[in-house]
């Protein structure tokens, strides 16, 4: 069975592959910017103290997201790759 | 398929082709071994935590203001007995030559004076907060500040980076409006331009730092004395920041009406900071601009003020009918005519609201040396202060139009005369406000 | 009048401000978060009895233009014409760092990598091999840790030996998905009118993308070829 949860789903520690991003414009650039683009791995580092934002590694850098932006992004947990493959 | 579409679908195809020859270039030419134990990781696990952040964030704030006052205080002293010796000396002078009273009481009394004021408060309190303040940036401990406080921000409706201009304002208020740059959203920039006055800038710390030892903490010891007016200039800027906050929030809901924009902060790892670099830096950097510019302005400011205190219509000086113009609204708001008409003066540099005062106090007095802070404490006394007085003076220093420098950049960054105007109506019916009721309270 | 024209380039928090420093010997406070350096900064250092200008541009993870500091750096590269571009790269983070030297190579091949931070990769266990890296790009990599000087002489050196020609360098070509590659070779034979200092390859990747800053750009560097 294919799991996909949008990326503020993912628990501290668990990684990811990012499938899709569904947010546009500005937003969207900006995320890909950062290297955030279909098939980037991505972990969950830490909350914050209020659970908004949430840090994750993106390629080699931590970088904070506001939950708002990161519900945008659709992500297959890595257990679940693990499973399918 | 739509133009914009197929913008959206190259500029993926781009972005992803570069990424991967990035990783695949990095992935051949890097090794990495055992990390090892990942101190960055367990530093931020301490100050981003759910119970520690808040708490440590607040006390490293006070830290950083106690070791300004504890360390300020000795040589504060010793530069202000240098400069007094001086004046000693220059009227040594000035009675050699004859010189004639008025050309005496203008370059002494006013504009030496007002420049050995300022020189000796504010110049040992700057280099060291500077420097400690800078030790922080370096480090990389600013950004986490921002990710612990960036639902709150969220929340008013601002951006999460307005937490990094509010900390440029702690230096210099025109330089946390310049910074606001880094906001890439224009109504979230107007908001942090807008509100970068409530976080005191280093123009008014040693007034604030002075008040709250003078007022705040007597009666205790010597050591404890210094941590209750830390704990009272924490207390204020925590102030500065949820008005920061409420304002916001205010202007967000009206006048700049828009959710608040997509953000992305970076963490960066720590970094061992440069300590003689830092020092050196902010010392000529920050410090001597900081200080030259306030000089600049308190020379001719204190030339003004001793002729408005010395220029007599009928019975009183001009500065006393001023100043007994404002008082009705002075008392109002649990401080005085001369206070308001300080703040007023004050206007090109938040350094010299205290001189001002000082002087205006002391053109009515008697001339006394003011060459400690119990002498100065006593002169306030005498002017029938309380601690009140002092409380809604530094709250009223926190709470006002800013200086002259900060408006004109407010004016050169938004282009605008309204949201400059707004800047500066806007803390000072805050502050009449907030003064007015505390006074109204206690009262 | 300065002889050489140098951009400085690089991601925010890899010290490229303090390259700039050290290089120019000029006071400038480098903070430790992004977009710190929104106005330029220039200064000045001589070597070999030549005057060099270094501009230090905003730091950004890549020049596609979407934010001010973004537009201002790719601006400087692409119509600034400077004679060589630095890109300082936090060895600690390669991946990341990379994308904007990539992108930098696709507008300009005068390019030299400052791989800096090395010190802290080491104390990492990160081993970056920079004669490989070298190889890879097709551009000269020094390996620095700036904030004690180490390895600058080298990148000036390097620098030095671009901008005489005594380097020849040979870029790494991106090479994108056939789809993309017929849409920009179609591109291109539509902007033969432009101004040879113009990288066509790169102006219509930026078509494609929609990249709308790029024409206000373009318009300013053709009139002035015309004038």
């Amino acid at each position: 069975m294919l799991m996909i949860i949008s990326l503020d789903q993912l628990p501290v520690g668990e990684s990811g592959i990012v499938t899709v991003i569904d947010a546009h414009g500005l937003t969207r650039r900006r995320l890909l910017d950062l290297g955030l683009v279909p098939g980037t791995v991505v972990k969950t580092i830490r909350k914050s103290p209020a659970g908004d934002p949430i840090a994750y590694l993106i390629r080699g850098s931590i970088v904070a997201l506001r939950v708002n932006d990161s519900k945008q992004i659709s992500i297959k947990p890595f257990s679940e790759v693990a499973i399918n493959e | 398929m739509r133009l914009a579409d197929n913008y959206e679908k190259n500029g993926d195809l781009i972005v992803t082709t570069l990424y991967d020859y990035a990783r695949r270039i990095a992935n051949q030419v890097t090794v990495v071994k055992d990390q090892g134990r990942d101190w960055d990781q367990l530093i931020d696990d301490l100050v981003t935590s759910k119970y520690f952040g808040y708490p440590l964030m607040f006390l490293l704030l006070g830290v950083v203001f106690w070791i300004t006052i504890v360390g300020a205080n000795c040589p504060s002293q010793l530069l202000s007995d240098l400069f007094f010796w001086f004046e000693g000396q220059l009227t040594f002078v000035f009675q050699l030559v004859q010189a004639p009273e008025w050309l005496y009481g203008l370059l002494v009394l006013g504009v030496y004076r007002g420049l050995s004021w300022v020189v000796s408060v504010m110049l040992p309190p700057m280099a060291i907060f500077f420097p400690l303040f800078t030790l922080l940036e370096d480090l990389g401990y600013l950004p986490r500040v921002a990710f612990n406080l960036d639902h709150l921000f969220k929340r008013s409706g601002a951006h999460g980076k307005m937490s990094l201009t509010m900390s440029m304002g702690f230096g210099c208020n025109a330089a946390g409006v310049i910074a606001a740059r880094i906001i890439e959203s224009p109504r979230e920039r107007l908001i942090a331009i807008l509100t970068n006055n409530f976080v005191p800038c280093n123009g008014r710390f040693p007034g604030l730092i002075a008040m709250s030892s003078m007022f705040m903490a007597v009666g205790i010891s010597m050591a404890s004395s210094s941590l209750v007016s830390a704990l009272v200039v924490a207390s204020i800027v925590i102030t500065g920041i949820m008005i920061t906050l409420a304002i916001s929030w205010l202007l967000s809901r009206t006048l700049l009406k828009g959710e608040s924009s997509s953000f992305t902060l970076e963490l960066p790892p720590y970094r061992k900071p440069q300590v003689i670099t830092v020092l050196i830096r902010s010392f000529f950097d920050r410090t001597i601009f900081v200080l030259w510019r306030a000089v600049k302005v308190a020379a001719p400011a204190g030339a003004l003020i001793w002729f408005l205190a010395n220029i007599t219509v009928g019975e009183y000086s001009f500065i006393a009918y001023l100043a007994d113009f404002l008082d009705p609204l002075g008392r109002i708001m649990g401080l005085d005519g001369v206070i308001l008409l300080a703040f007023i003066l004050g206007l090109p540099a938040n350094e010299i609201v205290i001189p001002i005062m000082v002087m205006t106090y002391l053109s009515e007095g008697a001339m006394i040396e003011l060459d400690s802070l119990s002498a100065f404490r006593q002169l306030l006394l005498d002017q029938g202060w309380t601690w009140l007085t002092a409380l809604n003076f530094m709250l009223f220093s926190l709470l006002h139009f800013p200086c002259g420098t900060t408006l004109l950049t407010i004016k050169k960054e938004t282009g605008s005369k309204k949201w400059t105007i707004l800047a500066a109506v806007l803390p000072t019916i805050v502050g009449i406000i907030v003064c007015t009721v505390i006074a109204w309270i206690v009262g | 009048m300065s002889d050489y024209l140098i951009s400085l380039a690089g991601n925010p928090n890899t010290g490229k401000s303090t390259v700039f420093n050290r290089l120019t010997g000029l006071k400038q406070h480098t903070g430790n978060w992004p977009g710190k350096t929104v106005l330029q900064a220039w200064g000045f250092y001589r070597y070999q009895n030549e005057q060099y200008t270094l501009v230090d541009l905003p730091g950004t993870y890549s020049l596609l233009a979407h934010s001010p500091e973004e537009q201002v750096a790719r601006d400087f590269i692409c119509f600034g014409q400077p004679d060589a571009t630095v890109v300082v790269v936090d060895a600690t983070s390669l991946e990341r760092n990379l994308n904007l030297v990539l992108q930098v190579l696709e507008i300009t091949s005068q390019v030299v990598v400052c791989l800096n931070l090395v010190d802290e990769a080491k104390r990492k266990n990160i081993q970056v091999n920079a004669a490989k890296l070298g190889d890879e790009l097709g551009v000269p990599v020094v390996e620095t840790v700036a904030r004690r000087g180490i390895g600058l002489k080298e990148l000036q050196e390097q620098i030095h030996l671009l901008v005489h020609g005594k380097i020849k360098t040979n870029p790494l070509k991106i090479h994108y998905p056939p789809e993309l590659e017929n849409k920009i070779s179609d591109l291109i034979k539509q902007l033969h009118y432009l101004p040879e200092s113009l990288n066509k390859r790169w102006v219509a990747l930026r078509l494609l993308e929609g990249d709308q800053s790029i024409l206000r750009g373009i318009q300013e560097v053709t009139r002035l070829a015309f004038s």
